[in-house]
Formats: structure tokens, C-alpha cells, sequence
């Protein structure tokens, strides 16, 4: 036998490849939902009041209004969760008899130009008759509180329940039971562009196309066409270019729906574009929470169980398709993290307000689990007396595959390695001997850790696992070489800033033998692509890439079988690289667009094993994976001003494999600055009435390049056979680790006064009351510097 | 609403005339009477900078003036930047730092930046980043487009 010739390919996947997405988008070539013009525009009048009955509704005779009384036949948006517990509360696209919350959509007016409409929106008489409104979650089921909805008395619309057999008896006999109980505040995941809707009706097709600000068109597809009684044939949905999502644009916008329904109606095309006052007070919230979390550990340290009471408030009603459960399932299913526990118990309830609707944000629950559990472990630290680090080398999972007390397979990570690094790149002795030096001067130093792990990946199992009516989790593409050797992707994916189309060219450039610049991929238009799920949960890396892996493969084994026909060779002799298909150990070579085109164009040529064209697809539905990391932060608080600054920023992650470190690194970078914003700075107010108090981007304040610190990313690369392509999903890791981090590293500066700041974002205010409530005079001692 | 006014938009060196309301704000008067939609809205108070454009050489809020306060004024957007096939600086760096994700706000990210840098040419590092931080990013997490600035006016200062 003939020894085998090696033959060489450049590698793709690996490489900070410059993203195809830029240059459109750096020109101002880019195409968004609001650029596209229309015939009407259609302005929202809201409810100015949390909570009430409409007793009138009306307007002068040239304002063209439309109420929910024009919408006979218009379905309510009404989730499903198959939970025994769930209570399928209804939505109506336009208020319907009562309002909910400030900002809820009580009728639309439409004329030629926007401003116009704004004006006619002042002329409609609305009048509402207040009733108590219900605000905050303890107060809806205090049991005084009146219900949000009908048919739920109590306002718990969602809630699960779990408790080992043996967890009371852990907890009875643990040698110490640590306690936190943990506030996070609303946040809005605030995308540069709002949302915003375009729809056209066609008269010579009878079709209608919404283009609009998604990440998941085909479901809105789905969802516009059942509520408005339509062929779903008959709907076609676009995603142009869309400014950002994470989460609030997974959701359906009642306005989307009454888009379609008002182009169907004036056989127009009619937009609307959500303005900023809007997008604060009546797209999504999110991360609005009171987290009671006990741990029972053994004097060593070891975490033998956890107890969990969550309350999630959930808004004034589900979010479709998700559901309200996905913030409190996610965190019921979710809380022990990357610890080894073997006894839970968990109640975790959703429950409804008058206040507006909860939808995912990046992270989803996780960021305020992990903000609990870790809060948790440097308590328990300080009071067994052991160091930070210690407690949890002590009790991060290091053994896989390891189910979770939950049942949740964690497949190859590297949970105490990621911990380690961070560890030693941040250099705690040297820290600690700055942070006594710094105190000697009045000046606050602390330095935090958060390790959690991060569910990314995952298909159908585990939506249905939550009950979830809607089970997305599978994707699929299609691929398709043309005559002239240029390739087409068609994703159901849903890319808008995640960089998706080059990071599958690389995958497919790879798998296919051709260069990167011959691939294009075609998402976010529903009469393109195949159906799929969109973009969400840190799933299109390990799930479209998957699909698009399985397809590739697909499709160049059709390439070898060509070539081994024109190149009268045995096809395990045929290797394709670079765009070139050879016979390995000869000069005999063809261009793939030699193989492409022969194949559709002399088809004749080739026997039935082969026949004409050249494209195949395939879909992936994955049980799921885990990424980890550890972020460690040094901060420092100024107790005069009560800032607080991020001084080091250092993240050990593993996502498995990257197949674009410059994109990956990007997408932790934008994560972490989220989650600044979640620990510092941002939080939806709303007053005891329900009015909302942050509407403006001078209430509501996101970072700005001051306050984001440079972030030190560290990659391990486990290579886990939960994932085809070996890449873990990465896109919402950097959100879920900074609260947690930043806030322990705050409670370590002012350790010195006694106070446990267990509630975020932490602002200067909540520094400086807990600073006038420590009774304690500083001692010049870090509690840190003891263990 | 009032009168229309007739005024001139003169935009990357082209005359748009154009009749508009005296309440129209310059920004909406771009984008729909003048159809350059490389200018993006983000909040129509002048926070977060997507619609920063450069009149008569200074970046501005477009959201926070009048078109008519812009009759007969020079006025530059994303779509001028660039030179035929060949980008911009501040363009190119973008690209080879990953400082953008979505894009949104990246028009908005490079006029402001282009306008400063021809303002002053030599501000120092502290300043650019001082400048960046009148902008809003959801995405990137600012520290790529710092890293796309400095490099693209290091390079600009080389160059001249």
C-alpha cells in the first residue's frame, strides 16, 4: 500500500478574519428598518396611567384613529407554556377595555407624515378611570394587592417548585447556613435602534411584506399570520439590518401585528418607528428580581445545599414566544451554577404587575443567580473563615460529564482552570498589599470574582424541558454552489451585530476547500431562507454553525464525487483546498468552479450517482452545551463622592473552540460593558403609581466610553464533543459574570465599614445610605486581608 | 404646523432643495426629505450622538437643530466620507479593530470622530477618548473603538 500523501489547506475557522458585515454598515450603506419610506405613518397614543378602566376613547373626524374596537378578529397574543401552573394571560394588541401599564398601546393614528400623526395623537380624547395599581412583585403577592388579571388572583402567573428529598435534613445539620438576600433592579437591554416596523400589501400578490427590527422573523411570521387569520403564505418578514437586540427584539411587538393588519387594510405600505421615550417605557424590562438564596455548607467549606426563593416580576403580561417563565424557570433550572450540589430546593415565581412586560435580556436570569450565588460564596468564605478562592476551588465542578442536581448534563469545560488563570493573573498578594497601603491613605480598594457557567447551545430538549408551547432549537442551511463557484448560505439564523456571516464563511470555506471571500450568506428574510429560530441564547456559533458544518459536508462530498469523475481519479484520492481540487500526490488539479460548473451545465457528462446541481442542506438540533468563565475585578470606591471606578477587568473564559477570536473577544467585551451597566448604572424607576420615571437617556444612563474599563480576555479552548464544531455559544457570558464581580470587589473595598451591598446597580446613592447606615468605624483591615 | 420653508441642504457637496417645516428637525430633513439615511436616529435628544453629522466643518447633533438653521450650510455625512472606492481613515479602522457590531451607532461614531480630528488635529489620546465618550455603543463595549481612533489619527498625523 501506498504511504499517504499529505497534502496541505489553509485554515479558516481560527483567524481574526475582518468582517464581511463592515463595509456596507461603515459607509452608511446599511439598511435599517426606518430608512425605508412609506405611504402612512402610525403614531401610538399610551396609556398615561399604570392602571384603569378606558371609559372613552375618541377623536376629532380628520384624525383617522383606530382602537381596539376596529380589531374584531384580531386574536389576543396569548404564550403558552404547558406548565400546570401557568396561567395564559392575554394581551390584545391594542388595550382593550383596561390598561395594564404606562406606555401600553390604547390606539393607533395614521397619516401621511409622522409628524402629523404626533400632532393628531394630542387631539384624541382619552379618558381612563385609575385603579390601584400593582408596582412592585412583593407588593403583588402580599395578598392586599388587587389582581393585574383576573385570572390570576393571587398575580402568580408562573411558578416551579423543586426540593430534594434530603435538603431540609442538609440544611438542619449543616455546620454553617449562609443567607443573602439579593435585589436587582429593572434594566432595558436598550439597542441603539428602536424598534420599528415597515409593512406593504401587494395587490397584484395579496401578499404582505413586514419588514421589521427582529431577531427571529420566521417566528413573527408564525405568530402575525395565527393572530390575524391569515395564510402564513401570505406574510413575508424581513430583518434588514437591525441595531442591536439582546433579547428585547426576540419578543412580538403588539405594533408589529397592527402594522400588518393596517397595510392589509389601506393596501398600503405603513411604518412606524419607535422613538427613544417609547423604546424606555413600553418595549421590554428586564432583570427585575428579589433572589432569598441560603447555602448549607460543611466546615470545610463544601457546599451540600442550596435553597432558593425567586420572584420575578414579570410585567403586565408573557412575552411571546418565550414566555414570562423564562426569567424565573431559567433561574430555577440554572441557580447552582458551576458548583457541585447535590440537594436544592427552589420556588420560583413569575408574577404579574402593572408595569411593562418582561422579556430576555443577554444573560436572561443568569446574571442575578450568579450575582446570588456569588454573593453567597464570599459570605460563606468570610464567616467559615476560609479565603474567597479557596471556597470555591472547593466546590467548582471538575469532573465530566456532570449532571447537575437539576438534572443538566455539564459536558467537557474548565471551570477550576478559567478560575485559576484569572487567579494568577490578577495577583492577589500584590493586590492585597496595595489595598492596605491604599487604605493607610483613606483610599478603598476591592478586587471580586464571579465563576459561573454559561448554558449556550441549546436545542429542543431543552425548551421543552421548560414547557415551552413554542419548542424552537434546531436550525437549518442551506447551501447552494452556483455555476460560477460562488456559494450561497441560507440560514434561518438571524444575525444583527454578531458577525455570523463571516464566522460561517470561515466554517464553510474550511469544510468546502474554497476561499471565504467566494461565500455569502443570505439571512432575515423569510422568502430566502429556510425556516429557523433566529438569533437568541448564545446559540448560532454551536447551532447554525452546526447546521451549516453538516450541509458543507454535504455539498463537498458532491465535489469529490465531480472531481473524482473528471479527474478520473478514486475519490479518496480527491482533495479539495484553497479552491482547487486535486489528486493528492499529482499535478492534476481543476478549479472548483470547473467541478461547479460542469456539474450543472454538462450534468449529461456525469452517471446517476452524481446528477445536475450543487447544493444540499441540513438542519442541527444539539442537547446543548456549557461555557465558563471567572471574571475578576479590581475596583475603587471614593466614599466622598460614593463613584466607583474599575481599575482591572480580567476574563478567563472557554468557549471552546473560536472560530473568530476578534469577533468572540468582541462579543465578551460588549457582554462585560452590559453587565457594568447592570452593576452601576442602569435602572428602570417607576414611582409607587406605576409612572415611569426614566424616559430619557438623561434618566436612563448607559456607560459612555469613560466608564468602561479596558477588559483583559484569556482563552482556554476545551474541545467538547457536545458540539460539532467545538464552539461553545459565548454571547451572553460577559453580561452574566460583572454584577457579581464588581459588586463583591465593592464589598470588599468597604469591608473596613461592616456593609454588604446586596442590591444593584449599585449606585452612589445605595453606597452612600449604606455607608450613613454602617455603624461601625472603618477598621484599617480588608476582611479579604484576614483570610 | 406652519408655512413650509423652501431651504438648501447643501450635503457632501450636493444641493438639495428641499421645502420643509420650520419644526422639522435637520436631522429628519436629511433622512426623509434628502434621502441620505446613513444618519441615524437614536434618541431625538441629543444623547447618544448616531445622528452626529459635520456642519460647516464641526461635528453636530443633527437631532438638536432645525433644518431650516441649516440653510446654506455645509453639511457632511457618513456617505461623504470616504473617497470613491477608497475609505476613509477612521473607516478602515474600524474595520481592522472591530469597532462596530451592528453599525447603528457607528456613523454617528465616525462623524464625530472625523470632526474632531479635523478641528483639532492634534489632540491627545485623553481628548479623543474624552470626544468618544459624548456617543453612545451598545455593542462593542467602547474599548475597539477607542483602539480604532487612536490608530486611524496616529496614522492621519503620519500621513501629513
Amino acid at each position: 500500500m501506498k504511504p499517504p500523501v499529505r497534502e496541505t489547506a489553509t485554515n479558516w475557522v481560527g483567524r481574526s478574519l475582518r468582517r464581511f458585515e463592515d463595509p456596507s454598515l461603515v459607509r452608511g450603506d446599511g439598511r435599517f428598518t426606518a430608512d425605508v419610506p412609506a405611504a402612512l405613518y402610525v403614531r401610538f397614543v399610551r396609556s398615561p396611567v399604570a392602571s384603569g378602566k378606558i371609559v372613552k376613547i375618541a377623536a376629532p373626524d380628520h384624525v383617522r384613529l383606530v382602537t381596539a374596537a376596529d380589531l374584531s378578529g384580531v386574536k389576543p397574543i396569548q404564550p403558552m407554556l404547558h406548565k400546570f401552573n401557568y396561567v395564559p394571560v392575554m394581551q390584545p394588541v391594542l388595550a382593550d377595555g383596561v390598561v395594564r401599564f404606562v406606555g401600553e398601546a390604547v390606539a393607533a393614528v395614521i397619516c401621511q407624515n409622522e409628524d402629523e400623526a404626533e400632532d393628531h395623537c394630542d387631539l384624541v380624547d382619552l379618558q381612563i378611570e385609575d385603579t390601584a395599581p400593582v408596582v412592585d412583585a412583593r407588593m403583588a403577592v402580599g395578598g392586599a394587592a388587587a389582581a393585574v388579571h383576573a385570572e390570576a388572583p393571587n398575580n402568580v402567573i408562573v411558578e416551579g417548585r423543586v426540593k430534594t428529598p434530603e435538603c431540609d435534613a442538609v440544611f438542619a445539620t449543616a455546620a454553617r447556613v449562609e443567607t443573602v438576600e439579593v435585589r436587582s433592579h429593572r434594566q432595558n437591554a436598550l439597542p441603539m435602534e428602536t424598534r420599528g416596523a415597515h409593512a406593504v400589501y401587494d395587490p397584484v400578490t395579496r401578499r404582505t411584506t413586514l419588514i421589521c427590527s427582529t431577531q427571529m422573523p420566521h417566528l413573527m411570521r408564525t405568530a402575525i399570520a395565527d393572530l390575524l387569520g391569515m395564510r402564513e403564505a401570505d406574510l413575508r418578514v424581513i430583518a434588514p439590518d437591525v441595531g442591536g437586540g439582546f433579547g428585547q427584539k426576540m419578543s412580538l411587538a403588539p405594533e408589529y401585528v397592527l402594522l400588518v393588519w393596517l397595510a392589509r387594510k389601506y393596501r398600503t405600505s405603513v411604518a412606524w418607528k419607535e422613538d427613544r421615550r417609547e423604546n424606555l417605557m413600553s418595549s421590554f424590562h428586564s432583570r427585575d428580581q428579589y433572589i432569598t438564596l441560603s447555602g448549607a455548607f460543611d466546615a470545610k467549606g463544601k457546599l451540600l445545599g442550596l435553597s432558593a426563593d425567586i420572584l420575578a416580576n414579570i410585567g403586565a403580561y408573557s412575552c411571546f414566544p418565550t414566555t414570562c417563565g423564562v426569567e424565573p424557570l431559567m433561574a430555577l433550572a440554572e441557580l447552582p451554577g458551576p458548583y457541585d450540589v447535590r440537594d436544592y430546593a427552589c420556588v420560583s415565581r413569575g408574577v404579574v404587575t402593572n408595569t411593562c412586560p418582561m422579556a430576555p435580556y443577554r444573560g436572561v436570569s443568569r446574571p442575578v443567580i450568579t450575582f446570588a450565588l456569588e454573593r453567597l460564596m464570599d459570605k460563606a468564605a468570610r464567616h467559615l473563615g476560609m479565603d474567597a478562592i479557596d471556597i470555591r476551588r472547593r466546590n467548582l465542578v471538575r469532573a465530566f460529564p456532570y449532571t447537575s442536581v437539576m438534572g443538566l448534563v455539564f459536558d467537557e469545560a474548565s471551570y477550576a482552570e478559567t478560575m485559576e488563570m484569572a487567579v494568577d493573573a490578577i495577583d492577589i498578594p500584590a493586590f492585597r498589599r496595595r489595598q492596605q497601603q491604599a487604605l493607610a491613605e483613606g483610599r478603598y480598594l476591592g478586587i471580586g470574582f464571579a465563576a459561573f457557567s454559561e448554558r449556550t447551545g441549546y436545542g429542543t430538549p431543552a425548551f421543552a424541558a421548560r414547557g415551552m408551547g413554542i419548542t424552537p432549537g434546531w436550525e437549518t442551511v442551506e447551501i447552494a454552489m452556483d455555476p460560477s463557484g460562488y456559494v450561497e448560505a441560507r440560514i434561518g439564523a438571524s444575525p444583527h451585530g454578531q458577525g455570523l456571516d463571516t464566522a460561517l464563511a470561515q466554517i464553510m470555506a474550511d469544510e468546502l476547500g474554497v476561499t471565504p471571500d467566494k461565500v455569502r450568506v443570505v439571512h432575515g428574510d423569510t422568502d430566502r431562507t429556510p425556516y429557523g429560530w433566529g438569533t437568541f441564547a448564545s446559540r448560532s456559533a454551536v447551532i447554525c454553525g452546526g447546521a451549516t458544518l453538516l450541509a458543507s459536508r454535504k455539498v463537498k462530498e458532491k465535489l469529490v464525487r465531480i472531481a473524482s469523475h473528471m479527474l478520473e481519479a478514486s475519490a479518496a484520492d480527491i482533495f479539495i483546498a484553497d479552491g482547487v481540487a486535486k489528486v493528492a500526490g499529482t499535478d492534476r488539479a481543476l478549479p472548483v468552479e470547473a467541478l461547479a460548473r460542469e456539474v450543472y451545465h454538462h450534468s449529461h457528462k456525469f452517471g446517476a450517482d452524481v446528477g445536475p446541481g450543487l447544493s444540499d442542506s441540513a438542519s442541527y438540533d444539539p442537547a446543548g452545551t456549557f461555557s465558563n468563565a471567572c471574571h475578576a475585578v479590581i475596583v475603587e470606591v471614593d466614599i466622598e463622592t460614593c463613584g466607583v471606578s474599575i481599575e482591572r477587568y480580567i476574563v478567563a473564559e472557554d468557549a471552546g473552540r473560536l472560530i473568530n477570536p476578534m469577533i468572540a473577544d468582541g462579543q465578551i467585551c460588549g457582554g462585560v460593558a452590559q453587565g457594568v451597566a447592570n452593576a452601576l448604572y442602569e435602572q428602570i424607576v417607576y414611582d409607587e403609581t406605576g409612572n415611569i420615571l426614566t424616559t430619557t437617556l438623561a434618566d436612563y444612563m448607559p456607560p459612555t466610553a469613560h466608564e468602561i474599563p479596558a477588559i483583559e480576555i484569556m482563552h482556554l479552548e476545551t474541545m467538547s464533543s457536545a458540539t460539532i464544531t467545538k464552539a461553545k455559544g459565548l454571547g451572553e457570558g460577559g453580561s452574566i459574570g460583572a454584577p457579581a464581580a464588581i459588586v463583591n470587589a465593592i464589598n470588599d473595598a468597604l469591608s473596613p465599614f461592616g456593609v454588604s451591598l446586596d442590591e444593584f446597580p449599585v449606585t452612589p446613592e445605595r453606597i452612600h445610605t449604606a455607608l450613613n447606615a454602617a455603624s461601625k468605624v472603618p477598621s484599617m483591615t480588608p476582611e479579604g486581608a484576614r483570610a | 404646523m406652519s408655512a413650509k420653508k423652501n431651504i438648501t441642504l447643501n450635503i457632501n457637496g450636493v444641493d438639495h432643495h428641499v421645502q420643509v417645516e420650520p419644526r422639522r428637525t435637520l436631522v429628519d430633513a436629511i433622512r426623509d426629505e434628502c434621502g441620505q439615511t446613513g444618519t441615524h436616529i437614536g434618541c431625538e435628544h441629543g444623547v447618544c450622538g448616531a445622528c452626529t453629522i459635520m456642519l460647516d466643518g464641526k461635528p453636530v447633533r443633527s437631532c438638536l437643530m432645525f433644518a431650516v438653521q441649516a440653510d446654506g450650510a455645509r453639511l457632511r455625512t457618513v456617505e461623504g466620507l470616504a473617497d470613491g472606492d477608497r475609505l476613509h481613515p477612521l473607516q478602515q479602522s474600524f474595520i481592522d479593530h472591530h469597532g462596530l457590531q451592528c453599525g447603528f451607532c457607528t456613523p454617528g461614531f465616525l462623524m464625530l470622530t472625523a470632526g474632531v480630528l479635523e478641528q483639532e488635529p492634534d489632540i491627545s489620546d485623553e481628548g479623543l477618548i474624552d470626544a468618544l465618550s459624548s456617543n453612545l455603543c451598545r455593542c462593542t463595549g467602547y474599548q475597539n473603538i477607542i483602539k480604532a481612533v487612536l490608530a486611524a489619527a496616529a496614522d492621519m498625523r503620519a500621513a501629513r
